[in-house]
Formats: C-alpha cells, structure tokens, sequence
C-alpha cells in the first residue's frame, strides 16, 4: 500500500505546531497502524529527520497508552485501540489525518503524545478501596453475585485510554469517570468510601477542566472497550445521593 | 461556599438544573398546547378567551406560570454556563472530525436549536404574553362577563404569513431540540433503567413530534380557515 499521512508535529506544548503530510510506501495491509508509524518513523530516522511521537505500549489493546485521532475519530474506523486497528481499514493511496486527543485537560507534549495525567489524579482523588494489610483473605469470604460481578468487570474494563474525552464535542470525561466510580460503587468492597468517592473524584474532573455531558453518546459509541453511557447515569446517581446524605458540609 | 451552591455548581449539578428546568417546561408544553387546543373550536373563541382568563387569574396557575418563567430564565442561564465550560474545555478543535458517525445532530446542536427557540420566544411571548397582560386587548361578554379578546388577536396574527412561516419553522427547531432533550433529561437525572429507559426514549420520539406538530397546525388552520 502507498499511503499519505497528515501528520500533527508540535515540538512542545508552547509551539503552535502544524499538519506536516508523508508519503510512505511497502504498506501491508496487514500492518496494525502503530507498525504503520513504525515504518514511517524508519524512514524519518533514515533521513535524519526527527520521528513521529506518539504513545504506545503494550500493543495489545489491553494497556491503554495508544491513543491518535484517525481521520476524525479516536483510534481511527474502527471501535478498537490503534495498536489493534489494521491497515486492511484503510485503501491504497489514501490520505489519513493524524491527530493528538484534543482537551485542556489532556495537553499536547509532543506530536501525537498528550499528557493525560489528570485521568491519574482523578484516580487518585477516590478511585480505590482502602483495605487493611494483613492475612490474604479467602476467595469466597464476601459473596458477590454474579450479575454484580459481571457489571462491575464491565465497567472495570476501562483502560483509560481518553478515547471518550477525544470523541466527546465537550472534551468531557464522564465516561472514564462514571467507569471507575460504577466498578467500585456496585462491590461490597466499595462501600466504605462510596460517597466520599463520588464527590472526591467528581470535584477532580472539574477542577482538571473537563466539560460537561451532552449525552450525545459518541463516548460510548467510540470507547474501545465499549463502556456503555448507564454508567454515566450511575455516576449521577451516585453522586447526587452522596452529595445529599454525606456528612461533608 | 455551601455544599448546596458548591453542588449546584458542580458539573453533574449543572447539568441536574438543566434537566429539572427541561422536564419542568415538557410539562409546561404539554399543558400549553392541550388548552391551545381550544383554537380549534368553533365558538368564534369563546372557550379560547374563557380559559386565556382563567390561565392569567386563577392563583394556582399564577404560580405555575412563575416556575415556568424561573425555568425558562434558569435553562438559559445555566445553558450559557455549561457552553462556556465545554467551549473552554476543548481550546483547540480538531482539523477532522466525523462526529455524525457516532452522535445524532440534534443532541450536538442543543445550544444551537435553544438559542433559536428563545429568539422565537422572545417574539411569542411580546406578540400574546405581552399583549394579554398589558397590550390593548379588545373585549368580549359571554353570559353576562368580560373577558380579554385574546383570540381576535390571535386570529389577526396569523393572517401574517410571514409570522405563520416563522412559528411553523420554530416548531421545527423545537422538535429536533426535545428529539434529544426529552431522553436526556431522564438520563442526566440518573433515571436510566433496562426496563423503563426504551420506554422513555420511545416517548420522547412520539413527543418531540406530536407536540411540535399540534402547534404548528395551529397557525396554520387560522391562516386557512379564516
């Protein structure tokens, strides 16, 4: 395959940056797009030319860390990672448009890598359970059933890829953040701090300048883990019931 | 700050305004346009001016109508506020974007078609509202009582095909604002549910049509029938 590329290249967060196209040839289809990168970035290095940044992982989907805006959606046609969208996606001689994940909370670090450190930081304002150091508990000790189970695993699927913030016309976040309450507010391991969690994390989104939900869908239609929008309706749910009976005034 | 304003001022509480104030003026909708039904009577508008007085006298409506204007005002304002959160959120949009392959137009346009449904509120509410309240209406005597003329200036309104255009096309962008509203609100308020959430979203298709179509159908059956 011959392909052009539109490239995004930005030297840092303070350069402007600007769209930059490459032709690349000795495409196979069955390429995955990030080995597509690879081959472009050979021939950039070959010239002495600096190479495409962009985040990549463990190349498997599960990790998270591939992101890139693929001729106008997040990890491009198809509702996967990039490092598991394929070549066969795209035709001969076709011009594909690459860019970074679009946020004030995700800003651009170089290229196609942006800074997506404020998914951690919402994280860290309440996404866990506290749970005291001792003896490894019994599997069986706290029975979960498993409709329970299923829907908390289904939420727990999110690898926080920021595909959701990328998609969404507000650049807003609550998808990943209705994700990572709902896995912990249906076990019985999350209660503790359930309350607490939703108005802890929720006042995190805010605070890293997220924007608010359309519920348009596009989230959802675009999560490569196909994260479905009741979870954002949990979140209110969860958020709406903490902030009227939680003691913190 | 209050955990109440500190709430309120939150995202997710943003957004409960908007659906409450949303739901709240559905129901207002429904209720305008079943008494607006009353056009439709061939009694020169006699029920029509009948029930126009009870609707701007009876205490228990007085009410009504003040939540009414107070959702109104708060949809818009609180509106603004998200826009300008969302707008700030994304400083640098993308050069591609293919957002009809995963969302509808309506619900990415909410702002827009709001923003032309208040213009279009602005001009119904002077030419009725205003004229009802303070404007110089003309009167009638049914059985011994005055009432306002409200249907006289209705049916000189909408002898204006300007205007009859105008309210038809609004009734468009109403249709396509509550095709995504409706649905939404349920959603925002956390009311999701495998059971009752297809439901809603079927009656929001039937009303974001039905209701819209009823309005529209009124100026036009002036226009043509008188």
């Amino acid at each position: 395959m011959k392909l052009t590329l539109k490239v995004w290249r930005q030297k840092n967060n303070a350069d402007q940056g600007k769209f930059v196209s490459y032709p690349v040839e000795g495409i196979s289809k069955d390429m995955s797009f990030l080995e597509m990168m690879d081959v472009l970035n050979e021939q950039l290095t070959e010239k002495g030319e600096d190479p495409v940044h962009f985040d990549h992982d463990c190349r498997e989907g599960i990790c998270g860390m591939c992101s890139m805006y693929i001729d106008g959606k997040p990890h491009g046609p198809q509702q996967t990672t990039t490092c598991q969208l394929h070549m066969r996606s795209f035709n001969d001689g076709e011009t594909i448009t690459i860019e970074p994940w679009r946020a004030k909370a995700f800003p651009v670090v170089k290229d196609l890598v942006v800074d997506r450190s404020s998914f951690d930081r919402i994280i860290q304002a309440g996404g866990y359970v506290s749970v005291n150091t001792g003896g490894v508990p019994d599997a069986n000790e706290i029975p979960i059933p498993k409709k329970i189970a299923d829907e908390a695993f289904d939420a727990a699927t999110c690898i926080g890829c920021g595909a959701c913030v990328a998609a969404c016309k507000n650049a807003s976040a609550m998808l990943f953040t209705s994700a990572k309450i709902s896995q912990l507010s249906m076990l019985p391991q999350g209660q503790v701090e359930r309350k607490e969690r939703a108005e802890k994390m929720i006042a995190q989104m805010d605070a890293e300048g997220f924007g608010a939900c359309t519920n348009t869908g596009a989230c959802a239609a675009e999560c490569p883990k196909g994260i479905s929008l009741t979870n954002i309706a949990r979140m209110n749910r969860e958020y709406f019931s903490a902030v009227v009976s939680s003691e913190n005034v | 700050m209050s955990w109440v304003t500190k709430t309120l001022s939150s995202t997710l509480g943003r957004k409960l305004i908007m659906g409450l104030t949303g739901l709240f003026l559905i129901l207002f909708l429904t209720g305008h346009v079943s008494g607006n039904l009353l056009l439709f009577n061939d009694d020169d508008g006699q029920a029509f001016n009948i029930y126009a007085k009870f609707m701007t006298t009876n205490p228990a409506v007085k009410i009504l109508s003040y939540l009414t204007y107070i959702s109104i005002i708060g949809h818009v304002v609180w509106s603004i506020w998200l826009t300008r959160q969302n707008k700030a959120a994304r400083p640098v949009g993308y050069a591609e974007s293919k957002a009809s392959t995963n969302s509808t137009w309506s619900s990415r346009n909410m702002g827009i078609l709001g923003t032309i449904i208040l213009i279009f509120l602005v001009v119904h509410l002077q030419g009725f509202w205003y004229e009802m309240h303070w404007g110089n209406v003309p009167t009638v005597t049914y059985e011994g009582e005055e009432y306002k003329d409200l249907f006289s200036i209705v049916t000189f309104a909408f002898q204006n095909e300007l205007l009859v255009a105008g309210y038809v096309i609004a009734m468009g962008f109403l249709g396509f604002h509550l095709s995504h509203g409706f649905a939404s609100a349920f959603q925002t308020l956390g009311l999701s549910h495998k059971k009752y959430s297809p439901a809603i979203e079927t009656v929001g298709k039937i009303y974001c049509v039905v209701v819209p179509a009823l309005f529209a159908s009124m100026p036009l059956y002036i226009y043509f029938t008188s």
